[in-house]
Order: C-alpha cells, then structure tokens, then sequence
C-alpha cells in the first residue's frame, strides 16, 4: 500500500517542486500519475522511493516509512526510472544477476527469477549480449525486470512503455495487469493517456507540484466533463422535438437522425427514454454511451488550471 | 557485518569488471605502467653513472628508493579518473538512480566506490613499482632493504587512500564529469607537494620519519572518508543539473550566521560571540590540554635530554647566562625594532595561518602549529632551568603578562580551526559542504574579531612596553 498525506518538497529555499500531495493506492490498484513535464511526478515518485527526503508531510510505502525506514521502504519499492540505467558493457543476464544481489536474494531466487523475466520479455535470446547492443525497447524491457527482479511489492513505473513497439508496450501492460491481480499496489507516471486509462484505477493529475484532480476515472469524467452521455440514432429523419423525456434529461444536441443527451441516473431514466422511443415507433438504428476519454478529462482539467479554454 | 561487506564488495566487483572490459581505460593504463619503469630504469642508469663519475654514495644509496617512491606516484595520478568519476560519471550516464533506489545502504555504496578507486590506482602502481624493480635488480646499485621497499609501498598505498578519498568527495559534490576532472589538480598537487616533503626525508636519510608521514597521510585520508561519508545524500546525485554560484545566498547565509541577528555590538558579543564560544567548549577543553601536554613534554625533554647534546661546564653555563644577559639588554630597544601594531600584525596573522592550515587538514595542521608554538615555550622554559634560571619565574614574568591574553587568543582560534574541521566531518545531510563551511567560517570570524583580535592587540602592547620591564624586574643580576 501507498499513502502520503501532505507530502512536499522545496528546492532553492523557495521552489515548490511538490506541494501537497495526498494519495492512498491499495494494494491490486493502479494508479496513474499525469501531469507535464516538471509538474512534479518524479519527485513525488523519488520521495515515495525514499530516494529525496520530503519537505513537509509524510509518506508510508508498504507499510514502512520513507523517512524514518528509507532502507526498508527500497528494498519492496522496485522502480522503473525515467531513463532506463542499465550498464552498457554488462550482459542482460549479468545485470538483473547484479540487482538480484543488490536486493539480497539467494542464488536460486535469483537464476529463477531472471530467467522468468528474460523469458516473459523475450530476451532470451539476448541474455548474454552486452545491454550496449540492445535496442531501446529492449533496454526499457530490461530495465523493467530490473525493477521486478525482487517480486516487490509496490512498483513505482516512470513511462514503462516509452520507446516500445506495439507488441512490446501490451506484453509490458499485460505484465502490469498481472501484478494488479496479484495484490501488487502500483503507481505509473506517464504521458501516453490511453496506457493509463487502460490500466489505471484511479488517476491523479498534477499540476505544479498539486494534485488537481485525483479518483477513479469515471468518477473523475463525471467530475470534468459532467454527466454521461448518450447517443439515439435514427434511420431515417424523426421529430425529436415531439419526444416526451422524462425528468432530468438535459438534452446536448439534436438533428434529424441523432439525438445526444445527459441524464444523471441512466439506470432510472434511460429504460423509460427507450420506451418512449419505441412507443412514438422511432426507425433506431443505435443508443448508447458516448465514449469519453481520459484525453478530454485531462485537457480540460490542465486548460482549467492553466486559466484558458478548452476546445473539446 | 558479513552483508555490509558483502554488499561493498558487490559494488567494487561490478565496477572491476566494468573497467576490465573498457579497453580505453585498460590499454593506456597498461601502456603507460608498463614504459615508465623502463624510461626510470634507464635514468637510474645515466644518474649512476654520473654520480660514479663525481662522487655522491649518499645519494646514489637513495636513489632507487627515490625512484620507486615516484614511479608508484605516476599510475596513481593518471588513473585518479576513475575515482573522479565514481559517482558523477554514474548520474551523467543515468545509471545512479536504479542503484540509489536500491536497498544498498550510503556506507556500502561509498565504500564499494572507494575500495575500486583505490585498488585500481594501487594494482598499477605497484605493478610499475615492481616492474621497475626486477629492472634495477640487474644493475651495479645498491638494492634498497626490505624495511625501506616496505615503508615505500606503505607510503604508496597512503598516498592512494589519500588521493581516491579526496577524489571521491569531489566525485560526489561534483555536478559533471568535467568538473570532476578539472578538479583533479587540487588532488594532485598537494600530493605532488607531500611527495617532494617525503623525498626530502629519504634522502636526509632517516626514513624513520616516514612513518609519520605515513601515520599523517592516513589520518587526512580518513577524515576525508569521514567528510565524503558525512556528507554523501541521495538527493544531490539525483538533482543540481546545473550548479549555479549564489554569492548572494552565500553572504546572506554567513552574514546572518555572523550577525547572528544582533542589532548592536554589545548584542552582538551577547547573542552572537559568546554564543559561538559556549559552543566551542569541547574543542577549547582539548586545545587546552593538549597544549598543556605540549608545553610539559617540550619542558621535560629539554631538560631531560638537552644536556647530552651540551656541554655543561660551568665557563659554559656562564656563556650562556651571558649570552641571555645580552640579549635581554636588547628589550630597552625592543619598541624600536618591534613596534606594538607590527607585533600585533604578526601574531594575526600566524593565527590567520593556523586557520587556513587547518581548513586544508580538518583542522589538524592549525593544531599541529598551535602545538609547535607551546612545545616552543615549553623548550625555552626548559632552557632557562638549564641555565640556571627559575621556569616559574622566568614564565610569570617573560611569558604570563602578555601570555594572558595572547595564549588565550591562540587557544580560542584553534579552537575555532578545530570546530571548522569537525564541523565538516560530521554529518550533516541538511547541508550542503560549502553551505557548512560558510557557517563554521562566519562562527570563526566573529571569535576572531569579536574576541581575538582586542586580546592580540592587548597582548603586542603589554609584550612591548611590560614584558621587557618585568622579566628586568625578575633578573635584575642580568
């Protein structure tokens, strides 16, 4: 488990790189951390990691302190930094052998466990060539059994799919999905937005150093972007205008062939919309839910905080 | 204790390997140990040959000594990079974060870094130094004794601790690569400089006086760990991209430490000065005793051992008495020669000396000249028992006076030197070094001025115009 109440840090005496951060992932959750480049994902990341001490507040990352046990909290915390750190003139074999030490397991744990990663990933075959001669998606691979090579607990991902091709990128988010499953608390900071609203969650957006918005991501769409909306198309044109909606209905956009609206409790109101529709002898061709993306819930969000509009 | 080494180990062995597969580091390294024995060997040769030719046997005897002394030196100069880049070369090649966030604890990391600086230089230095001794073997010279070749391996490996420690620190505050290397010089020269001083003593001839040497060089290599380890934080390696140089920060930090927000001089002696004094009460207690101890030993050994070295006759005893009496006759002009300011400068600036000595020694080398001067008055009181004159008196009226005031000076700005030093090996990981330095400079001016600087002043005039009256008063059958 992750939580952090408060947590902040100042650089300079004066520069706020993180200021207030509360968070709590559960273990099986994911939580996504978006925000741009310098808006403070990294340093909150490095104080959960117990790699920078925090300015003011606390955190707790599986179950440990990171102020009081930084030692205890690195050795279940397995980290996926920005860039990928391996050692060039060591083999991909030799080095998670290095970090399997490094984390203090026996020689058993360690040739299992590399082997495992080497072969989920697709590197056997490159095991024993120098991390110098590996692609870039295959040194983020790498580096991710890196940070899986002690089977930790908490996994903190900075851009885990970044420089990935197609296959790569699903084989690492099927991996992420696995650990969810097996009770793993897992944080991923990241730019590619359909990653974290496939695999998040819950989602925090941060924003000069503040948490703007943090929750689970239909909760957080309902928060921005208002309420669901739904689609009625037709066949041929129809008269909307003659429907009867029922209470509650707000009404988004209407043609002759399509009528879009929001309704707050569609389990009560749609039934009766489609009954109406019926009754009147609509020629519907489709109703359903307007699909929302995490896209648009956090370009409004940042366009918000940034004090301008945003253009849906 | 089994895992710690484990764990310093761990990290030593990865980074071996590293350099062992890098043949840019390993060809000149190799290059370089193995071509400078033979150009040694063969100036051995031409350097015997010319001392053959005009007579020299003392030095020719050292020279070999000399020489390997010098050849381990060389691969411990040129493969200073290595430590140089220890940690800094880690972050510019982005691989410091993974290690960092890994359970391995400071010490280990430190000391795994510390122990591959070492052993590398070490390994081709000896190497070189042994290479250059099958050479010498086959030539007409005198072979040196196994007790010397061990002092000088010995020296060696101080010299290696000494110089990886400095370039670790360096390699740690250091924010690139190339910063690190141009700092290089300020590891090397001083050791060039220490190498010229142990020179000196192999051909004075008494190579006892390398084990202090030895014993000092290991002592500054471990406050050195001490300083790297005090100072070593996480948070450093993995920011400051760009160091930028805050002067303004810096006044204000060692202007407010200075000032210690006092709005008046008589607060700023309440709150500030007397303040920073009470907090030097443990370093003025040992400045205190082991100048003490220093004025005892210096009396006892003069006065135990003097005599063998002198001849005691009663002609010479009166020589003596008259030489002193001569001498003393001089106080009357005293004023002319010394006036009270001019004193007063000198004796600033010895105590700004000792200051700067011991910024460059943790303090050590400004206790070592505090030492040196109580060991003197002790040696003259000695002197004066000899002669025939009472110590007591000869200290109540020729040294107390102007002592009270100019030892007391001497001792508060010791101790502030040893403050400063202790204050940079502690650990602090809310500070930065400089950030430390600067509060333990400021702590040390304003005892200097506050405090040092009246009592000197007090203390050239008594010297000038009271002294000579007293100790007149004292021996008046001078």
């Amino acid at each position: 488990m992750i939580e952090c109440e408060d947590l902040s840090k100042k650089y300079n005496g004066s520069f706020w790189a993180v200021d207030g951060v509360s968070l709590r992932v559960q273990p099986g959750q994911i939580l996504a951390l978006l925000g741009q480049n310098g808006a403070g994902k990294t340093t909150t990341v490095r104080m959960l990691t117990a790699l920078i001490s925090p300015t003011r507040g606390w955190a707790r990352v599986a179950g440990y302190d990171v102020v009081r046990q930084p030692q205890e909290v690195r050795a279940n915390v397995g980290m996926l930094t920005e860039q990928h750190g391996l050692y060039m003139r060591m083999t991909g074999e030799e080095y998670l052998e290095f970090f399997g030490k490094v984390y203090g397991l026996d020689a058993e744990t360690r040739r299992k466990r590399s082997q495992y990663l080497l072969e989920y990933f697709g590197l056997t075959d490159a095991a024993r060539k120098r991390c110098g001669e590996y692609s870039k998606g295959m040194k983020q691979k790498l580096a991710l059994a890196r940070a899986l090579i002690h089977d930790p607990s908490v996994l903190l991902l900075d851009e885990p799919t970044s420089a990935m091709d197609p296959e790569s990128a699903q084989l690492v988010r099927n991996e992420i999905a696995r650990l969810r499953s097996s009770k793993r608390t897992i944080i991923i900071c990241t730019h590619n937005l359909a990653e974290a609203e496939a695999l998040a969650d819950e989602i925090a957006i941060i924003y000069r150093g503040r948490i703007l918005l943090n929750g689970p991501l239909d909760e957080l769409k309902r928060r921005v972007l208002g309420p669901v909306e739904y689609e009625a198309q037709f066949a041929e044109p129809f008269e909307v205008g003659e429907l009867r909606l029922p209470e509650g209905v707000e009404v988004a956009f209407r043609s002759a062939t399509s009528l879009r609206f929001r309704v707050e409790a569609p389990l009560a109101v749609n039934p009766q919309i489609v009954q109406e529709l019926t009754s009147r002898r609509a020629p519907l061709v489709s109703f359903q839910e307007v699909s929302r993306k995490l896209e648009q819930v956090y370009l409004k969000t940042m366009a918000e905080a940034q004090g301008g509009a945003y253009a849906a | 204790m089994r895992r710690n080494w484990e764990a310093i180990w761990l990290v030593a062995q990865r980074e071996f390997k590293d350099q062992l597969r890098d043949w840019r580091i390993i060809v000149p390294m190799a290059l370089l140990v193995l071509v400078f024995p033979f150009i040694a060997d063969d100036t051995t040769r031409q350097a015997v040959s010319f001392m053959n030719r005009y007579g020299g046997d003392l030095i020719l005897d050292r020279l070999v000594p000399f020489v390997i002394l010098i050849i381990g030196f060389f691969p411990l100069s040129f493969t200073l990079v290595v430590a140089l880049e220890a940690f800094v070369g880690e972050k510019e090649r982005g691989t410091i974060e993974p290690l960092l966030s890994s359970p391995l604890e400071d010490t280990q990391l430190y000391l795994g870094k510390l122990l591959v600086g070492v052993t590398t230089p070490l390994v081709f230095s000896y190497l070189s130094m042994g290479i250059y001794l099958l050479l010498v073997s086959r030539r007409d010279v005198e072979f040196p004794s196994a007790y010397m070749l061990a002092l000088i391996f010995l020296l060696t490996l101080a010299h290696a601790v000494l110089m990886v420690s400095a370039a670790i620190v360096i390699s740690v505050q250091a924010t690139t690569i190339r910063a690190a290397n141009l700092m290089a010089s300020f590891v090397v020269v001083p050791v060039a400089f220490l190498l010229q001083g142990e020179t000196m003593l192999i051909f004075w001839g008494n190579e006892d006086v390398l084990w202090f040497a030895i014993l000092a060089v290991i002592l500054l290599s471990g406050l050195l760990v001490r300083l790297g380890l005090a100072h070593f934080k996480r948070e450093y390696l993995l920011g400051r991209e760009i160091d930028t140089l805050d002067f303004k920060g810096m006044y204000r930090l060692f202007r407010n430490q200075f000032v210690g927000g006092a709005r008046s001089i008589l607060e700023w002696y309440r709150v500030s000065v007397f303040d920073a004094v009470g907090k030097m009460k443990q370093p003025i207690f040992i400045v205190i005793a082991l100048g003490a101890i220093a004025v005892l030993a210096a009396y006892f050994w003069v006065v135990a051992e003097l005599p063998s070295y002198l001849s005691h006759s009663p002609e010479r005893m009166e020589d003596l008495q008259k030489m002193v009496g001569d001498n003393i006759a001089l106080l009357e002009q005293f004023q002319e020669h010394l006036p009270a300011p001019l004193l007063f400068f000198y004796n600033t600036r010895t105590t700004i000396v000792f200051l700067l000595m011991g910024l460059v020694s943790f303090g050590t080398l400004g206790l070592t000249l505090f030492l040196m001067n109580f060991a003197l008055i002790g040696g003259v009181l000695g002197i004066a028992q000899l002669i025939g004159f009472s110590p007591v008196l000869a200290f109540a009226a020729g040294v107390l006076p102007h002592g009270l005031f100019e030892l007391t000076a001497v001792i508060l700005a010791t101790a502030g030197t040893l403050k400063v030093g202790a204050l940079l090996v502690s650990p602090n990981t809310e500070r930065s070094v400089g950030e430390v330095l600067l509060i333990a400079l400021a702590d040390w001016f304003k005892v200097f001025i506050g405090l040092v600087v009246p009592l000197l002043a007090i203390a050239a005039v008594i010297e000038i115009y009271l002294t000579p009256v007293l100790i007149k008063l004292a021996f008046p059958f001078l």
